[in-house]
């Protein structure tokens, strides 16, 4: 391959240029050297470049500004340079920014450009993109270039970066329904999330324990379905808060509400929703999933997904689809009869079809997009051709790469989450093996391959709370962004170990709780407050 | 996406779960459970405002003793420094008020000394109205039975601060119930080490073994070798001051927490070596030095002239009885490469069994801290290795492998033993692993009564390869609680769906006093 030597030298020149190791993830394409410039915090501005659309009053930009200035130089100590002291290094005083295409109000979408160039030379310091979705990326980048001396000046060493990634889908799972988890665990996350360039929020938001998604048009769902209807819910005001904080990241909000199963909590606030199950000849008092065959649950859905469509403004929706217990519907006379009626037989996976294929109907009528777990794809349901399948499992029904390979061959778009179930954890440095994974790592044409939009990252809420989230998920989702972003010949672990132990400390130094990933210290070590 | 494998218990939990109003209604939750436990379902009510802490006129310790004036002070925050949000109108009950409760120390009451092994921590609890009274022999028992008192303590459906009437008698089953904390694999801040100091007082742990030192850094910053820390720590800002030190033992003895100070050798010492010149065995490749260095070197006089300065300096900043040396997994590859070593194995006719060598360390090491008046623990191998042992030295028995033979072995030689192979807090895994811990029984080994007596306790240790101040508290509660109650509580306590239930609330009460514990499972606390 004749990228190869290239990619050699420019580690190599990494490793000599012991700055740029704090780099998370990898760029694409990056030159550096050792000469560099001086920053002066007093000095430095960030700078719209007068042919760029976007302009002062955009608000993704302008805030992005400020968050970037406060992260570069207000939490730590700065002095300005004695006077006396001969400067060796040149001084660079503005970031210049041109955005090609206009569109500072929108929201992002999967189809968003996130490229940017960044030069950083004698005559330049200059960040260059095609969106502004691409210019936080810089942003984020350019942050990541700048070090310190031990007396405290601050420098950026000449640079060259051209820089796009690899997948266009980067998510992070966060469930809220295990445990609910208070709005500002939610936007730290957010942050965090920027920082690794991740840029889609996968938001399970319900689940069987709990329902704390405040709908407007069926708030019993919340009042009998939350652990707490005053503490433990989410307003439409934290809803619109939270897609916003994502917004203004370039991250975008993939709510999830999964159906049939795992609906427990639903079941309390709308009678006669889940399916009632029964011992023998009389119901015994417990539910089972959404009950499929009354014209009361599709009417009930229409609504409900009707305010989602509007709450959440993404283009797609998450419809779950997962692990639907067939039990109860095997129990309940009702569902027997309806089984035979439609002549399904006793396969319930039919069933559990007509089910999701008129929720599908009723949310591709609203002009949404759908995502769906792998489930629905294995038990055969037929579902639009653009529908995004999502492979969770990590052995059955097939090994998860061999599910890659079935659902792109038959033309489906398709997430990879099955080796990155982060709440699973093991002693030692497991980010290895979820660094290690290649997600086009199985059998098929490049269009196949094509099919594979990204992966995400997904953080179970069984043991997981606002106590111990933030350690748990970072730096190890770290490895995820990396592998999603960077190019796939980035795979050194020795290169990734030293890069990311750094980067770890620069997220400590920007308050996050990250956890180590070996013994060893940071100069700014997590304190507790 | 995620409950394959659930069990029962776990479905049933999710199941209760689901019930938020009707699940674990509001009641007293203890833990560790205390060895008799009698309530009453006549309820007492009690106001932040009117409910004082203060001594029974019969007390031997009074308001001269800051350490019950400091336990009073914040048991009384425990109590009422929280509120249920979005409650009804306080509801006037026709409870009776508890006024007070009424401190009563027996004997000399210890207030200004520090903790031992042998300290009585027992108590009894007699919570009536109008007052409650709480008696213990010394100032520890009184520090154990405010924290039952204020676990007994709970807020009704209208928010109204309630208890039982109780009568509780109490005391520990193991005298050494401790945790483990390494700050030389990881610095952790004093802030993160008084935190652990609060939460093992809310579990009745009245030991920290600080493993102060390791091969990756040295923090401990010396008075009589201050290289060590100066070359040996992480950096500068990586060190605890012998101020530090001394904020630790003080606030760990106001809980009534032991602090026992692990200095290890003649292994994990590499970081000693930058600050003090010619302590390690210099390891050879071939015939040269090959630059690196191994444990301890233990043919030299200046090695235990500079032990005996350094430990002379070290038990008088601890005060504890006891210092822990270590000698565990010592690498005999080192001395085995160094013709001096070897040298002096022939000449004091070893042969080739470094075991020997390593005793002959560990012998004069044992002698340097006796002659200063300490007791000395030390790690399995110390046994295993056949190192003579002074009567009353107290093994820790380690290695997860049959460490029921190792006990019986060590009782049956007569050593005390502190059992902590169950219980490596760092080997982390998916889901309820506390379950594994509250399940193992220290005295679960083949030997007599007399042997058994030997077992002076346990400890929970959280290794820090992977821990620093960003995880540590989560990592370690409430796992750590699991083995807080196997220690404390009788052995007859093991039914392990209550201690789940008991556990649930009890984590959200370390989380409502400012203690990031993790969850059991699935659920929410009632704040």
């Amino acid at each position: 391959m004749a990228g190869s030597g290239l990619w050699f030298s420019l580690l190599l020149a990494a490793g000599l240029a012991g700055r740029v190791a704090a780099l998370w993830p990898w760029p694409q394409y990056i030159q550096t050297s050792e000469s560099h410039y001086a920053i002066f915090p007093h000095n430095f501005q960030f700078q719209y470049h007068v042919s760029s659309t976007a302009q002062p009053g955009c608000s993704v930009l302008d805030e992005a500004f400020q968050r970037y200035r406060d992260l570069l130089f207000t939490s730590r100590p700065w002095q300005p340079p004695e006077p006396t002291r001969k400067q060796h290094a040149p001084e660079k005083n503005s970031l210049v920014i041109l955005v090609v295409t206009p569109g500072c109000n929108q929201l992002p979408s999967l189809e968003s450009v996130e490229n940017y160039t960044l030069t950083i030379n004698d005559d330049h310091c200059f960040l260059l993109s095609e969106t502004v979705w691409g210019a936080l990326r810089g942003l984020e980048t350019f942050s990541q270039l700048v070090w310190r001396s031990p007396e405290g000046t601050f420098f950026i060493n000449k640079t060259e970066i051209e820089d796009f990634p690899r997948f266009s889908h980067r998510g992070l799972l966060l469930d809220t329904s295990r445990h609910y988890l208070p709005l500002t665990s939610i936007l730290d996350t957010l942050d965090v999330m920027a920082y690794n360039k991740f840029n889609v929020f996968h938001w399970h938001l319900v689940d069987d324990s709990s329902f704390p998604y405040d709908s407007f048009t069926f708030p019993e769902l919340t009042r009998k379905g939350s652990y707490n209807p005053a503490t433990h819910i989410y307003t439409a005001q934290d809803v619109r808060e939270v897609i916003e904080y994502a917004r203004l990241r370039g991250i975008r909000v993939l709510v999830e509400f999964d159906t049939p199963g795992h609906t427990l909590s639903w079941g309390p606030g709308v009678p006669g929703l889940l399916t009632p199950c029964y011992s023998g000849s009389h119901p015994s008092g417990t539910f089972g999933p959404v009950n499929p065959i009354l014209n009361s649950t599709y009417e009930f859905m229409s609504t409900f997904f009707l305010e989602v469509s509007s709450v959440f403004p993404d283009f797609y929706l998450h419809l779950g689809g997962d692990e639907v217990d067939f039990t109860c519907w095997k129990s309940n006379p009702d569902i027997q009869a309806f089984m035979k009626k439609q002549g399904f037989g006793n396969d319930f996976k039919e069933l559990e079809s007509f089910y999701i294929q008129t929720l599908l109907n009723i949310v591709s009528a609203y002009g949404k997009g759908y995502v769906v777990w792998q489930e629905v794809f294995d038990n055969k349901v037929k579902v639009r051709p653009d529908t995004i399948i999502q492979v969770w499992r990590e052995e059955a029904p097939v090994h998860y790469m061999k599910e890659m390979e079935l659902i792109t061959g038959a033309g489906f778009r398709v997430l990879l989450s099955a080796p990155w179930y982060l709440n699973h954890i093991t002693y030692g440095p497991d980010w290895r093996e979820i660094y290690m994974v290649e997600p086009l790592e199985f059998k098929g044409s490049p269009q196949q391959k094509a099919l594979v939009i990204g992966g995400e990252a997904c953080m179970w809420g069984e043991y997981v709370d606002s106590t111990n989230l933030a350690p748990r998920l970072w730096p190890r989702a770290g490895a995820v962004a990396e592998r999603l972003w960077s190019n796939k010949l980035v795979t050194s672990l020795d290169f990734a170990f030293k890069r990311l132990t750094q980067f770890r400390c620069e997220l400590l130094r920007r308050g996050v709780q990250a956890q180590p990933l070996s013994v060893g210290y940071c100069e700014q070590e997590f304190e507790q407050t | 996406m995620e409950h394959r494998g659930l069990g029962l218990p776990a479905l049933l939990m999710l199941l209760a779960a689901l019930a938020p109003r009707s699940f674990a209604a509001p009641g007293p939750t203890l833990w560790p459970m205390p060895l008799s436990v009698k309530t009453s379902p006549r309820l007492l009510s009690l106001s932040r405002e009117n409910f004082s802490i203060y001594y029974d006129p019969s007390s031997t310790a009074g308001p001269s003793c800051s350490l019950l004036q400091e336990a009073f002070r914040r048991y009384h925050e425990y109590i009422f420094d929280f509120s249920k949000s979005e409650l009804g109108p306080a509801r006037r009950n026709n409870a009776v008020e508890l006024k007070q409760l009424l401190v009563s120390v027996g004997l000399e009451s210890e207030c200004d000394l520090y903790p031992s092994i042998t300290s009585d921590e027992s108590y009894t609890l007699a919570v009536e109205g109008p007052v409650a009274f709480l008696k213990a022999n010394r100032v520890w028992g009184v520090l154990r039975g405010l924290e039952t008192f204020s676990q007994l303590i709970y807020q009704d459906s209208y928010g109204t601060f309630t208890v039982n009437e109780s009568n509780i008698i109490d005391s520990p089953r193991f005298p050494h119930r401790g945790i483990l904390i390494d700050t030389a694999r990881h610095f952790l801040p004093i802030k993160s080490i008084l935190k652990t100091l609060d939460a093992m007082a809310f579990n009745k742990f009245n030991v920290l073994h600080w493993h102060i030192v390791d091969d990756q850094s040295f923090p401990y910053q010396s008075v009589a070798f201050p290289e060590l820390s100066n070359k040996g720590s992480y950096s500068l800002s990586h060190v605890y001051t012998p101020n530090d030190v001394r904020t630790v033992i003080e606030y760990a003895r106001l809980r009534g927490i032991r602090v026992i100070p692990e200095f290890d050798s003649p292994g994990h010492t590499q970081s000693w070596g930058k600050g003090q010149k010619n302590l390690l065995t210099p390891c050879y490749d071939g015939p040269k030095q090959s630059g690196t260095f191994g444990p301890i070197n233990p043919i030299l006089n200046s090695t235990y002239c500079f032990l005996s300065q350094f430990f002379k300096e070290v038990s008088t900043v601890f005060p504890d009885h006891f210092i822990h040396l270590g000698g565990d997994e010592v690498e005999f590859t080192c001395w085995e490469s160094n013709p001096e070593v070897t040298d002096f194995m022939k000449r004091k006719g070893f042969g080739k069994d470094f075991k020997r060598l390593e005793s002959l360390y560990i012998q004069k090491l044992l002698g340097i801290v006796s002659t200063i008046n300490k007791g000395a623990i030390v790690w399995q191998e110390v046994f295993d290795d056949h190192v003579k042992l002074q009567p009353g030295t107290v093994v820790q028995v380690w290695k997860n492998e049959k460490y029921g033979e190792e006990q019986t072995q060590v009782t049956a030689a007569g050593f005390p033993v502190i059992l902590s192979a169950p219980w490596y807090l760092d080997w982390i895994s998916y889901g309820q692993d506390w379950r594994k811990y509250y399940t193992v029984d220290p005295l679960d080994f083949d030997g007599s009564q007399e042997q058994k007596k030997l077992v002076i306790g346990g400890e929970a240790c959280l290794w820090g390869e992977y821990v620093d101040a960003t995880n540590l508290t989560p990592r370690l509660w409430p796992r750590a609680s699991a083995i807080g109650e196997r220690l404390w509580s009788h052995k007859g306590i093991r039914d392990i769906e209550d201690a789940y239930n008991r556990l649930t609330v009890h984590r959200c009460r370390m989380v409502r006093r400012g203690i990031a514990a993790e969850p059991l499972f699935t659920g929410y606390c009632y704040y």
